[in-house]
């Protein structure tokens, strides 16, 4: 327990000492310091598991005084973090935000005083399979992030040299930010998960609004206001399933519902109103695309290993009660999840067609993969698991590189349009070939993502909706496009190119390095991740409920993966076959025969010289942004209404 | 090793084989009946069957020359995977590695247009890219419609021997996929990111900037693909009897000159004819007849 423990308080105590050092020298040393650590403790409680398998923590026996002191503590924050919201809500005029917060935290405190105080919470921290999984991309992918963010906000404050350095405060928020993950990861005791996600959605707050511009104002209000929504969901969840069912444990709450569906029907459906509205799906996706007028790193810990995976991480970890029986068959909190998610998935990758900012489009992207994360939650079933945890893994590596690639570039093209990238290749070589590799490796077989949404989809057979099937499949299709249009982009070699990447900072190097690596690693050895963890935990989940053959039968044979691991291996080795033949005559490229031999220009009328430039499709026609997100929005709410009534009809029947 | 592993062994190696060395024999000279039939259409007398062999060594002899060093690399990428996905296919693996297989093929074609960074080869590029969105819903369709009615499963092997022939329960699915097929042989009226003939808005789209060596590698790629295209169609009829396996054969030829014949008779369209039809297609065609069969086998619906 005492590593559960200090991988939540080690970040803290960084966070702290990082508040409080005001050196370059020293913040970069205890940085560095600090994500070697985390890092470190995450892999040896990976190696612990290992050998002594799944723990749950009993605090009643010897740490009742702790746990109580915890909890006592946990409110006071809270209560002082409410009254924060309250007044920043008021000095903005964004009252909305304070009216969130006076409701759901004295409804949480009055519950803890009233019903919560009886309930007697077993086992308040715990890990499993799952809590190892997320505390590796945490531990590792979470800190690369950090130290990226020394290199970066080293040019962020150059480049904003009238503002105050602000960056002891923002290492603070990097920090702090992972210590709560690690607090969701390894609670049982809802109150507490409650607490840590509330954590997250602060420090998201502050970082999104870090700048203090307008805009960073109003976006940063905007997440605050959606999150809150589902923290009030969390509340209302904590109170229900309290009252109703006698139990405040995550693992009771899913044990409660293989059994007595319709008692914790309700609990369910909040949860899952929760997950979403963190995982950004929408109608509530505007929160983590307006996230971007954040320093990037700030973007790339949203969006791959921190704050969105803990709202799929909720539903996750809820799917096994998903699962249909014969006294209900159909679940109202996994169609909530199968459905929002699925139409999430649609809209949002066809939005992303029409988008040349690389940063949107990478959200978008974003916001569709935990679509089909939470749709695959969503169906209840361990092929579903399979494949979401999958797409966590692979999600979390691959899209912090793109992030942090479009960072640089940013830094150094200055641009972040697609538009802008061309050439890239010439003038950018080594972070070019990074960002193709992270780019191949979202959609193109055999790299990883591409396995898991295959996954989803043999998976998204069994969940008895089609319409589900028919959504992902119009929506992979729509990836393949917008994906591909960038890669082009990447690799058109433009003529008469300067190499500007000497002056990347190391430390930036060091982080977008080490996440290729990653990248190719979880490539090929994904099988042995699989078997090792995400099959180990599906099989505990399941074990009671679910013919062990049937689990199998769920999952990629074991021959395809190999399949696909030769395939990998054929990739990385192809270019050396090709190694050295280069040696063959250039020609200029076909200008109608006007073309001036230098590859950027042609003779144009008046015997005028012209540049041509080349521009990529964005289909406003068909996928304008403002229309796919309308189209989404109005589904998906029509969607969450059509739920929620039905489980309110439900409890008012029983309560007469 | 037991008699049984190495009847299981060869069942598998030798369709690959089959398929590596007489594919492209096949496929060159489904080619050649294709210009000799079209050549006919149009009162033409036409080239001899054996031309695109013929074409394809003259390229061989061609001065080896290109516009920069690395399209030759993503032509012959695009061919190995090619290659690679007709094994996946003719090994009798999951019908869903196949299709993903085959568009990450596509993609390296797609990236050696990219490449030259030439006007006209990027507009070929990125219709290509529009076309492959147009017709991969209904290949996905097909593909978990056969698994549906296939005993639920992917794999090929299983697909092909038992159980009734996929057509019958799937008329509509297989009319959708003929539709896209058009698409995928890249024919008239959807021939929008390359072109047989030159179009002076596209010139040869997709291939302009490819000559010589890489041009044959890329001929042949084709040649490849259109075989195991082609044994996609067969996977609607074939279950197991030889009866069935002449008739997929005939229908297989059937559907390739009915491509041709398309291609005769009409002129190019525009692309968001392609997007549009396509994928009204495979939300007419395709998904009614997925939905069909899904509610048959696993009940629910109204």
């Amino acid at each position: 327990m005492s590593i559960v423990f200090s991988l939540i308080l080690l970040p803290v105590v960084v966070a702290v000492a990082l508040l409080l050092i005001r050196g370059d020298q020293a913040r970069g040393v205890l940085v560095v310091a600090g994500s070697i650590l985390i890092g470190a403790l995450s892999i040896y409680l990976t190696v612990r598991f290992f050998i002594s398998g799944s723990a749950n923590f009993n605090l009643n026996e010897n740490y009742e005084a702790l746990a109580e002191f915890v909890g006592y503590a946990m409110m006071a924050i809270e209560i002082v973090l409410a009254v924060v919201i309250f007044a920043l809500g008021i000095k903005y005029k964004k009252y909305l935000a304070s009216l969130l917060a006076v409701l759901q935290t004295p409804l949480m405190v009055w519950f803890e005083f009233s019903a919560g105080k009886d309930i007697e919470v077993e086992h308040a921290l715990y890990y499993d399979q799952l809590s190892i999984i997320m505390a590796l991309i945490i531990g590792i992918i979470g800190t690369l992030i950090c130290v990226y963010a020394l290199g970066y906000m080293k040019d962020f404050q150059h480049h904003h040299p009238d503002e105050p350095d602000r960056r002891p405060w923002f290492f603070f928020l990097l920090f702090l930010f992972l210590a709560a993950m690690y607090g969701i990861v390894f609670s049982n005791n809802l109150v507490w998960l409650y607490f840590f996600w509330e954590i997250t959605t602060l420090c998201s707050f502050f970082l999104i609004g870090f700048t203090k511009t307008k805009e960073a104002v109003n976006n940063s209000f905007r997440a605050l206001i959606m999150n809150l929504f589902g923290g009030l969901g969390f509340v209302l969840a904590i109170i229900l399933l309290g009252r109703d069912s006698g139990t405040l444990e995550l693992s009771g709450l899913v044990q409660i519902a293989a059994v007595y569906t319709s008692q914790v029907a309700a609990p369910l459906v909040l949860l899952v109103f929760a997950g979403i509205t963190k995982a950004a799906q929408m109608p509530f996706n505007s929160w983590l695309l307006g996230a971007m007028v954040a320093p990037t790193p700030t973007s790339a810990l949203l969006h791959s290993s921190t704050m969105v995976k803990a709202g799929v991480f909720l539903i996750l970890k809820l799917s096994p009660a998903f699962l249909p029986t014969s006294s209900a068959p159909v679940s109202a909190a996994g169609t909530l999840a199968m459905m929002v998610g699925a139409i999430t998935f649609l809209m949002a990758s066809c939005a992303a067609i029409s988008q040349s900012n690389a940063k949107r489009v990478l959200a978008y992207s974003t916001v569709a993969n935990l679509g089909l994360i939470v749709t695959c939650a969503g169906t209840g079933m361990p092929g579903g698991i399979w494949a979401a945890t999958m797409l966590i893994i692979f999600h979390a590596v691959t899209k912090s590189l793109l992030f942090l690639c479009v960072g640089t570039a940013e830094h150094n093209i200055g641009s972040r349009d697609i538009e802008d990238m061309d050439g890239l290749f010439g003038r950018m070589p080594r972070l070019a070939l990074f960002m193709v590799i992270g780019i191949a490796a979202m959609f193109l077989a055999p790299f990883g993502m591409l396995v898991s949404k295959w996954a989803a989809l043999e998976s998204l057979i069994y969940s008895s909706n089609p319409l589900i099937l028919l959504m992902v499949v119009f929506g992979s299709s729509v990836t393949v496009f917008y994906w591909g249009k960038w890669l082009g982009k990447m690799l058109a070699i433009v003529a008469k190119r300067d190499n500007i990447q000497q002056s990347v900072h190391k430390e930036e190097w060091a982080s977008l390095g080490s996440l290729v690596a990653l990248v190719i690693a979880a490539c090929i050895t994904f099988p042995a991740f699989s078997q090792k963890l995400v099959v180990p935990f599906i099989v505990s989940v399941y074990g009671g409920m679910v013919p062990l053959e049937s689990i199998q039968f769920f999952l990629l044979g074991t021959e395809n993966l190999y399949i696909m691991m030769i395939m990998v291996a054929v990739i990385i080795l192809l270019p050396l076959l090709f190694l050295g033949k280069g040696r063959k005559k250039l020609a200029p490229i076909y200008l109608a025969g006007a073309g001036l031999d230098d590859n950027l220009k042609f003779m144009g009328s008046m015997q005028k010289e012209t540049e041509f430039s080349l521009r990529n499709w964005y289909m406003e026609g068909y996928f304008a942004e403002k229309r796919m997100n309308l189209i989404g929005i109005i589904a998906t709410v029509l969607v969450i209404v059509y739920v929620f009534a039905s489980v309110l009809a439900v409890a008012l029947r029983g309560g007469v | 090793m037991t008699v049984m592993e190495f009847e299981s062994i060869l069942k598998i190696a030798v369709p690959v084989a089959a398929y590596i060395l007489f594919a492209p024999l096949l496929g060159g000279l489904l080619a050649g009946i294709d210009r000799k039939i079209t050549a006919r259409m149009q009162g033409r007398f036409g080239p001899p069957v054996l031309q695109p062999f013929y074409d394809v060594l003259k390229l061989l002899e061609k001065e080896a020359i290109t516009v920069n060093s690395s399209q030759d690399f993503f032509v012959g990428c695009s061919l190995l995977f090619m290659i690679v996905t007709g094994c996946l296919f003719f090994a009798g693996l999951s019908l869903l590695l196949f299709i993903f297989a085959l568009t990450t093929a596509s993609m390296f074609l797609v990236a050696a247009a990219y490449s030259s960074n030439s006007p006209y080869a990027q507009i070929g590029a990125e219709r290509e890219l529009l076309q492959m969105m147009a017709y991969e819903p209904m290949v996905l369709i097909a593909a978990i419609s056969l698994y549906i009615v296939k005993d639920m499963t992917f794999n090929i092997g299983d697909m092909v021997s038992s159980g009734v022939p996929a057509v019958i329960l799937l008329p509509g699915v297989f009319l959708g996929f003929l539709y896209i097929l058009t698409i995928k042989f890249r024919k008239s009226p959807f021939d929008l990111s390359m072109s047989h003939h030159a179009h002076q808005e596209l010139v040869k789209g997709l291939t302009t900037e490819f000559s010589g060596k890489t041009l044959a590698m890329l001929e042949v790629a084709h040649w490849y693909e259109n075989v195991f295209l082609l044994g996609f169609v067969f996977l609607f009829f074939a279950n197991g009897t030889l009866a069935m396996a002449v008739v997929g054969v005939v229908v297989c030829l059937l559907a390739y000159f009915l491509e041709v014949f398309i291609d005769n008779v009409n002129a190019r369209m525009k692309w968001q004819f392609a997007l549009n039809s396509a994928w009204i297609v495979a939300l007419t065609f395709g998904a009614a007849n997925m939905l069909i069969v899904y509610y048959r086998l696993f009940g629910g619906g109204v």
